[in-house]
This record gives C-alpha cells, sequence and structure tokens, in this order.
C-alpha cells in the first residue's frame, strides 16, 4: 500500500497544526462559532446531538495493521470504545472532545492517516473498488489511481470553497461495487479498441434531497489528463452553480438545469484551456505511486479445495467469500451486520482481532466497503478455516453479505443533528424479523436514511426506507427498485407511510410478493423490474 | 491590525474600483470590482489597462472568487488582485495561491495570525497561480 514520503507527513502534520491552531483561536473567542464551523468540517469535524464527531478519511479505503491498531487505540482513548464505518469507507467516532480533536489528528498523523477534507463543501475522501488488486474480474488495481486523485485534491486552492461536496469513486471492473454512478464525479477505469488505459468519465450523481444517478461526461479520456479534466469539472460547476439556496448546490443540480450537452459542452472548452497549463500529474508520478501498489508477492502451486465438512464454514464461504485474481487465494467479506447489531459499528477489540487477522493471513492488508463492512483481500484458501475460526470467536463471522440483513443505516436520529427518524432501531428489528431466512430471500440489498439526505442511500436500496417527521412522530416511507450497483435505478416510494412496527411488517410483506412472484434464477431486484410496482402497493396497502 | 494586507511592492493605485459593466463602458477607468456572480471572463479583453481588480466575497462559504482570481493569472494579468468581503485569514493562503496579492477584509486581520496563515505549508501539491513547485516536482528532482 502507499507509504508517505517526506513531503506527505509534512503536509498532514501542518494540517494538525493549523487545526489545533484554530481550535485554540473558538476556544479564546477569536473565531466565531459560524467561521469555524467550515474550518472544522474540513477537518471531519461535525457537531451531533451529544458530543462531535470526527471522520476519519480511510483513503480508497484500504488499512494496515499498525493503522487499524490506531484506529482500535483511538476509539478506547477519545471514544467509548467503537467506531463507526461509514457509507463512504471511512470510519467515523461519535463521542469527541473539541479539546481533545487537535491531539486525536495527531495520533492518526503517527500512521499516516488524517481527517482530511472527510466534510464541508470540499472534495472529499475519494472512495474505490474495495476489491481493488485482487478482484478476478479488474482492469488493475484502481488504488494507484485514487492515490493520485487524494493528492490532486488535498488542499486544491482553487475549490475548496466548492458550493457544496463533490465525492469521487475509482472502479476498474464492469462490476461496480463502488456505488460509482452515485458520486458526483467518478472514473472507470477501461481500455479501449488499441488497449490504451484511459478513464470513463461520469459527473452529476448524488444522494440527497434531489438524487440523480451520474451521466456519462467522457468515453475515453487519456490518464495524463485527468487533473485537467477534473478541474474543468469543478470550475465550470464552482462558477455556475446557484449559491443561493443549499439543497440546490450540488454539481448535479446544474448539469440538470443546463443539461447534459451544454454541461459538456462547457467542461470541454474549460478542458482544452487547462490542457494549455501543463498543471497534469506526470506518468512518472503515477509510476512511483504504483510501485508502492505491486502485487504482494502471492505463493504458487496452492490448492483450490475447500474442505466443507464443517457446514457452518461452508455456508459462510459461499456467501462472504469471492474470486480473486491469484490461484489458491480468496476474497474474504467481513461482515459488520450481525443479527441484531448496529450497521457498521465495531468495537475496538474487534478491529485489534481484525487487524492481526490482516497482518497474518492477507499480507497486512484490510479495506473498508460503502455498504459498511470490511473485506481482507488476499486470503490463502488454506487459511479460510482458520480466518472463519478466528472470526466466529469474535463475532464477525455473520453469512450475510448482499441479504436483506447485511443493511446500510445511517446513524439518525440517536446520534445526528439533522435526523428526522432514529435508522439504526429500524435496522434492528428488520435484522431480528429476517435472522435465518436471508439465504433464501437471496440478494437484497436494504438500505436505511434517517432524513431526506439520504447519507443510508435509500435511493439506491433495493428496498429503501426514509425516515420522516410527521407531526412530531417517526414516520418510514418504504422505496422499491433502486440499486447502486452497474445496473444503477433509483428506489421510489410505495405510497404512505408507517411507523416502526409497521415499517418491518411492510418490508415482510414486501419480501413476501417477491417470493411468490419470482422466477428462476430472480433475485428482489430483478423481479420488480419485472412486475412493477403495483403488486407491491396491493400488498402493501390492501 | 491590518485593515489592508498588500504583498506587492509596487505603488497602489488611489482609482475607485467600479463595476465591471461600468469599467466596460468608460474606457479610461483602472480599478474594477468583481462580485461573485460576475463573468470575469468579460474583462479579458481590456485586460491591458487594468491595475487593480478588486474580488468580493460576500460570505466566507462563497468560493467564486478564487476562480475568478485563476482565471485572470491564466490570462496572463500581473496587476494587483485584491480580496474584499467576508475574507477568513484562514482563507489567504489558498487566495495566494490563486492570484490575490493583497486583502481588505470586513474584520481586520491579526498580523500574527496572517502571518502564520502565509508562512505555515511547507509544501504544495498541485501548481495553481504561484509559483510554488508541486511535491511531485520535487520528488522527482525538478526543483522548479
Amino acid at each position: 500500500m502507499y507509504r508517505y514520503d517526506q513531503y506527505d507527513p509534512a503536509m498532514v502534520d501542518t494540517r494538525v497544526e493549523e487545526f489545533r491552531d484554530q481550535a485554540r483561536r473558538r476556544i479564546e473567542g477569536k473565531l466565531t462559532d459560524d467561521q469555524f464551523k467550515p474550518l472544522r468540517l474540513k477537518n471531519g469535524l461535525y457537531l451531533q446531538l451529544h458530543a462531535y464527531m470526527l471522520r476519519v478519511a480511510i483513503p480508497y479505503g484500504t488499512l494496515d495493521s499498525r493503522q487499524t491498531r490506531k484506529l482500535a487505540d483511538i476509539a478506547r482513548k477519545y471514544d467509548r470504545g467503537y467506531g463507526h464505518f461509514t457509507t463512504r469507507q471511512n470510519i467515523q467516532y461519535n463521542w469527541i472532545k473539541l479539546e481533545e480533536a487537535a491531539d486525536l489528528l495527531g495520533e492518526l498523523a503517527t500512521v499516516e492517516m488524517h481527517a482530511i477534507q472527510t466534510s464541508g463543501e470540499s472534495i472529499r475522501n475519494v472512495s474505490a473498488d474495495q476489491y481493488a488488486g485482487a478482484a478476478a474480474d479488474e482492469i488493475m488495481d484502481a488504488r494507484p489511481w485514487a492515490e493520485m486523485l487524494r493528492q490532486m485534491t488535498n488542499f486544491i486552492p482553487e475549490f475548496s470553497y466548492l458550493p457544496r461536496k463533490f465525492k469521487i469513486a475509482v472502479i476498474s471492473s464492469d462490476t461496480d461495487r463502488a456505488a460509482l454512478r452515485w458520486h458526483d464525479g467518478a472514473v472507470k477505469i477501461v481500455r479501449n479498441d488499441t488497449g490504451e488505459i484511459g478513464f470513463e468519465v461520469y459527473a452529476g450523481g448524488g444522494m440527497g434531497r434531489t438524487p440523480f444517478i451520474s451521466f456519462r461526461i467522457r468515453e475515453f479520456l487519456p490518464t495524463g489528463q485527468i487533473f485537467s479534466y477534473l478541474q474543468a469539472i469543478l470550475r465550470v460547476w464552482n462558477r455556475h452553480a446557484r449559491r443561493d439556496n443549499i439543497h440546490k448546490q450540488r454539481m448535479k443540480i446544474l448539469v440538470h438545469e443546463l443539461g447534459e450537452e451544454e454541461f459538456r459542452r462547457q467542461v470541454e472548452e474549460e478542458f482544452q484551456h487547462f490542457l494549455t497549463l501543463g498543471h497534469d500529474f506526470p506518468q512518472e508520478e503515477y509510476d512511483r505511486i504504483a510501485a508502492y501498489f505491486a502485487p504482494p508477492p502471492f505463493e504458487t502451486g496452492l490448492a483450490e479445495d475447500i474442505d466443507r465438512s464443517d457446514p457452518a464454514f461452508a455456508l459462510w464461504f459461499d456467501r462472504q467469500t469471492a474470486a480473486h485474481k491469484a490461484p489458491g487465494y480468496a476474497i474474504v467479506n467481513i461482515s459488520l451486520k450481525p443479527i441484531g447489531e448496529i450497521p457498521g459499528d465495531i468495537s475496538a477489540e474487534q478491529m485489534d482481532l481484525v487487524a492481526d487477522l490482516a497482518e497474518r493471513y492477507s499480507f497486512d492488508d484490510l479495506r473498508a466497503t460503502h455498504a459498511q463492512n470490511l473485506v481482507l483481500p488476499h486470503v490463502r484458501k488454506a487459511d479460510l478455516y482458520a480466518v472463519w475460526k478466528a472470526l466466529d470467536d469474535a463475532g464477525l463471522a455473520a453469512a450475510n453479505l448482499d441479504l436483506i440483513t447485511d443493511i446500510i443505516a445511517c446513524p439518525g436520529l440517536d446520534y445526528c443533528s439533522l435526523a428526522n427518524a432514529r435508522s439504526i432501531p429500524v435496522a434492528q428489528k428488520i435484522s431480528e424479523r429476517f435472522a435465518g431466512r436471508e439465504a433464501e430471500i437471496g440478494e437484497l440489498k436494504l438500505k436505511i436514511s434517517g432524513c431526506i439526505n439520504a447519507c443510508g442511500h435509500h435511493h439506491a436500496g433495493n428496498i429503501g426506507i426514509l425516515g420522516v417527521d410527521k407531526k412530531g412522530t417517526e414516520n418510514y416511507q418504504l422505496l422499491l427498485g433502486g440499486s447502486g450497483a452497474e445496473d444503477a435505478s433509483q428506489a421510489k416510494i410505495t405510497g404512505p407511510g408507517f411507523d416502526e412496527d409497521g415499517i418491518v411488517n411492510a418490508v415482510e410483506k414486501a419480501t413476501e410478493v417477491y417470493l411468490a412472484r419470482r422466477q428462476d434464477g430472480e433475485r428482489f431486484l430483478d423481479t420488480y423490474r419485472r412486475i412493477g410496482m403495483e403488486p407491491f402497493k396491493e400488498a402493501l396497502y390492501a | 491590525m491590518l485593515d489592508v494586507l498588500r504583498l506587492r511592492d509596487d505603488e497602489p493605485t488611489d482609482e475607485p474600483a467600479v463595476s465591471m459593466e461600468a469599467f466596460l463602458d468608460q474606457s479610461n477607468a483602472s480599478s474594477v470590482r468583481i462580485e461573485a456572480g460576475d463573468d470575469v471572463r468579460q474583462l479579458l479583453p481590456a485586460l491591458e489597462r487594468v491595475r487593480l481588480v478588486e474580488i468580493d466575497f460576500p460570505k466566507l462559504r462563497d468560493g467564486r472568487g478564487f476562480s475568478s482570481a485563476r482565471i485572470l493569472r491564466e490570462a496572463g494579468y500581473k496587476g494587483e488582485i485584491k480580496a474584499t468581503g467576508d475574507v477568513l485569514v484562514d482563507l489567504i493562503f489558498f487566495m495566494q495561491r490563486c492570484g490575490f496579492d493583497s486583502f481588505a477584509p470586513d474584520k481586520p486581520f491579526d498580523p500574527e495570525d496572517a502571518n502564520n496563515a502565509l508562512t505555515r505549508w511547507p509544501h504544495v501539491y498541485q501548481h495553481a497561480a504561484d509559483d510554488r513547485v508541486p511535491i511531485w516536482k520535487l520528488r522527482h528532482g525538478d526543483k522548479g
């Protein structure tokens, strides 16, 4: 994985000192709360309902054991012994004191981590396919480009006070495991007819209260021009976005208002201008970064056989592992969705255990996923049983990847000052209701947001749940048919909402319609797309 | 406290800045004021007679002025670019990198805070409108 040289730590350390100075000026009253807010947000520090929350960047979701153990230490020292993985491969801590935030950032810096631009109206931490470097179906490892994008976008002077946030994702497979089309800007690494590597570029996606799936703005961009192209997109948006209504300032709104063709025309014009400046990062810098992501020394001649004699292990193996590019290896998904628990939460002790497993069995490589799970990307098949045993002992061996209990949920009204309704108890009740029946139902991605800001990705849920406030009580709307994958689609609301128990029943009714109507091999989403909303509405509102 | 922070050696002009519309209409003006919503590219044909461009920041979170300054520098403008309005000292390093070389904030700067802001960063990751050499160039032996 990437290692800092003498330059990166100087930048991160300076950021810590800058923030320490800003926090001091706030505490001394030299900065007003309004002035301090955008400054702290650029360092990932939110003010929540009960305390500050600090969101730590995990660039492209990649961690090593040293970093993971530091995250565990931070959970013990500055939080209440837990961390919470987010829907953008980051981790957040919910019980932070303002006076301690700079010290926490200082500790992160000792393991080459930071919270730069994890919040606020800036270019956020770059996310990527969690299987990068391991997936059997990838063109190449997406992470060197993601790291290059990190360096292009951290502390970028022209684009640090943008109209709104700007989220970037990078993938390198036809299978989209990173919710690419729901990002403001995204690149898919592709190979053209002549075998040249380049980027398919997408722009204008996003969730929130006005969801849009991005459009393909460029079919093929030479890799060496990505900084110019990115700046062109950002400049068109920065100059022309509305500034009068924070809810209408994301790039997706400008794309919608200008139209895709006109937006593309303006970007191409600005792009031609940027190319003349000679500011693009050169191939030699890509090569330098890519060397850090050289494949680990995979052993050859390894056995492919799996001993399936333990049925619980066999079940877990079938659900939680994915095809690896190297023979004899597998990708292991670690579920952070045990039945009845908080999606994405992990204790300090579990973090230590996962760090040990990464170090011992996965070339010291651990990944976070946008679905709030973890991945050991490179495990020998011969070691899978031992890994499963260790995970099982730690309560981390749930076999529910992409099933109905593998729920994405935002922190909701239990923590978040923006929320209208709680998400966590609804996730827990659904998890308990469907425990043991997940495999029978099959792939079903369920996503819960506690308000219209959609941090729980309800627009992209096969089943989505949106918590709203209805005359002072929590109410939940049901949505169907969304997808965050390569077949991206936006979920639609079924009709009137439900109370907390009612929404759990409604989800069950929707699954019953599916089970009654599904044809061979159909996922929930396939059946919904074939039969439409009506049969579900009939069952829900009869 | 600093009401104005100026990073240029030449004599400041005392000509009051006029709106871009007025500037383009009157051929003898040399100071112009750009509002956040103005298209600064309209000024480019008349750049030769500009000595001072004031770019206004109506509120802390409105970053349009960063792009306006860079566009002027990219077009070869060498005169003064002054940031006015809700300019917080924490933003002036990025502003300087985008081409601003003077600041007239609504609320005066603490001189020590301003000095810290401008001298704090040992390196930069990207090219901008200033002459700082990005880290990727330093890494590959080019000191600019």
